[in-house]
């Protein structure tokens, strides 16, 4: 399975555990209009470390956090290149 | 009720066969019987007679041995379990006014200046007599929350309870425990043993389960106790089916209904039971209807050895088992102003019976709303593919912290993980409230048990 893949899945999984409704996922929308409360996104955050063995958002400064899907799924291809 | 000053020496001479008795150690056993004309001491008796001596051997079967022997002679034993830092020995001698050590090995550092004597389970002759001059207080240590241990002062009456009458059929019996006897729930089976005029398995420091078992049952061991993470470690050795004891007990921390179910099936032959004991408390009571918790009618009851309350949600006990007091600088108070231990164990009715939901001092605070690990990992346990399971908070770095479970799961578990943390997570779902729900379960190769049997937690 592609990160990108895992990433969508994921989304789909802990919005469906939480009672969230999910907007239609596309690279070009914003985490914050995502359906995701913070919760959930740190679900979503904890389960890829689990599976992944990554956890970019501990190590980024802030300065690069991902806006999009899009840039959140590229965060992740990055820290695990 | 013994009567006072009956040493530990004379209850071990009294019960039953002088010999045919042993103590089975890893590494060397002892025939009871021969203690009555031999000792484990190098030294003469009278250079420990009225002092207050710390008892620092690596195996327990030495410390076993000094226990019985000094009973009656010294004026204070502190049993120093054989994984406590060397950090904190100065503390434990200075709080103990230690004027005397029992080593099995090279003294520490401390000795200097003070009388130090070898134990060793190669018996030689006794030098002077077991005469017991007086109640000897024995010091046992739990951990303090900063890392120093907390010391508490029991002795020969505290444990009277665990003192049983000599019967027929005691040379049968074997007593064993997954723990050291320098712990509470260790030193009752230990005493029960010696009194019963049967033999005991003696663990080794650092022995694998496997290896324990199986002397357990090379020896017939018919006792056994442990605390439920033990008891769930041993079930996933292959060596649990070698034994076959008609006495399973557990103690030391909340037993669950999982536990309980899967040592039914595992010895059907078995009387199981459940203790509710502490170091601080002592032995409060025990429940063999096996079900978790307890009726609700233990609460209040007059008249009996112990009396128990509840208050601020935790359980509270008064009895003569209880220890006597903490030592040491600041020692706090054990009694409140009507002689009643608070366990710091939080428990709540359901029904007519009464559950332990965890400990006070466990409690996890994820976002303001307050839980007990032992609620969670009561839950996961039950999933038939689960072993053992640990509730904690992790640091998110979205959120401050998650809840989250480790598993342990039974071998040949099967492919799907996924499946499985999916099938935990429903569970969950249906048993607790959001809250509690666990984030992320993780499957792991082992959960960490410390010395005293309990699960190690740690928090993020």
């Amino acid at each position: 399975m592609s990160i990108r893949s895992q990433i969508v899945a994921l989304f789909e999984e802990v919005a469906r555990e939480q009672g969230r409704k999910l907007s239609p996922l596309s690279d070009s929308l914003n985490l914050l209009e995502t359906g995701l409360d913070s919760l959930s996104f740190a679900i979503v955050v904890a389960r890829l470390e689990e599976t992944l063995g990554v956890d970019p958002f501990s190590a980024a400064r802030g300065t690069a956090f991902p806006v999009t899907i899009g840039d959140f799924v590229k965060f992740y291809e990055d820290a695990r290149k | 009720m013994q009567p006072a000053l009956r040493s530990l020496w004379e209850v071990v001479r009294s019960a039953g066969a002088p010999s045919g008795r042993f103590l089975w150690g890893a590494e060397a056993s002892v025939d009871i019987g021969a203690l009555a004309g031999a000792s484990s001491l190098s030294g003469p008796l009278d250079e420990l007679r009225g002092r207050a001596v710390l008892i620092r051997t690596r195996d327990q079967l030495s410390a076993a041995l000094a226990l019985i022997e000094l009973d009656g002679v010294a004026r204070r034993l502190v049993l120093c379990p054989h994984d406590l830092a060397d950090e904190h020995v100065p503390y434990v001698v200075d709080a103990a006014e230690i004027d005397a050590l029992v080593v099995d090995r090279d003294a520490p550092a401390v000795a200097a200046g003070r009388a130090v004597v070898r134990s060793s389970p190669q018996l030689t002759a006794i030098r002077g007599e077991r005469r017991a001059g007086e109640q000897t207080e024995w010091v046992l240590l739990t951990s303090g929350t900063t890392g120093a241990p907390k010391l508490l002062i029991h002795n020969l009456q505290t444990f009277a309870g665990a003192i049983a009458g000599f019967s027929a059929t005691a040379t049968s019996q074997v007593w064993s425990s997954f723990y050291d006897m320098r712990r509470y729930g260790g030193m009752v089976l230990f005493l029960r043993g010696i009194s019963s005029g049967g033999s005991l398995v003696l663990g080794g420091v650092d022995e694998p389960v496997a290896s324990f078992l199986g002397r357990a049952a090379a020896r017939g061991v018919t006792h056994l106790t442990g605390s439920p993470s033990l008891w769930r470690r041993a079930l996933m050795s292959p060596a649990a089916s070698l034994i076959s004891p008609r006495h399973v007990r557990l103690s030391g921390e909340v037993v669950d209904q999982a536990i309980l179910d899967r040592l039914r099936a595992a010895y059907p032959q078995a009387e199981i039971t459940h203790a509710f004991a502490s170091t601080e408390g002592g032995l409060a009571f025990e429940v063999t209807d096996g079900l978790a918790g307890f009726p609700a009618s233990f609460i209040g009851r007059k008249g009996g050895v112990v009396e128990l309350k509840i208050e601020d949600g935790s359980l509270r006990m008064r009895s003569i088992r209880t220890a006597v007091r903490y030592l040491g600088p600041n020692a706090p108070t054990l009694k409140d102003a009507d002689g009643f231990v608070d366990t710091g164990d939080m428990v709540e009715l359901r029904g007519d019976r009464y559950f332990f939901t965890g400990r006070r001092d466990g409690v996890i605070n994820v976002g303001g709303l307050k839980f007990y690990p032992e609620e969670i990992e009561a839950v996961v346990n039950q999933h038939p593919q689960v072993r053992m399971a640990l509730a904690r908070t992790k640091k998110s770095s979205i959120t401050g912290s998650l809840v989250v479970a480790e598993v342990v799961l039974r071998e040949n578990a099967g492919g799907n993980g996924q499946q499985v943390k999916d099938e935990i997570l429903q569970l969950c779902r249906g048993a607790l409230a959001r809250h509690k729900v666990p984030a992320v379960i993780s499957i792991v190769p082992a959960l960490p048990v410390g010395p005293s049997g309990k699960l190690l937690r740690h928090h993020e």
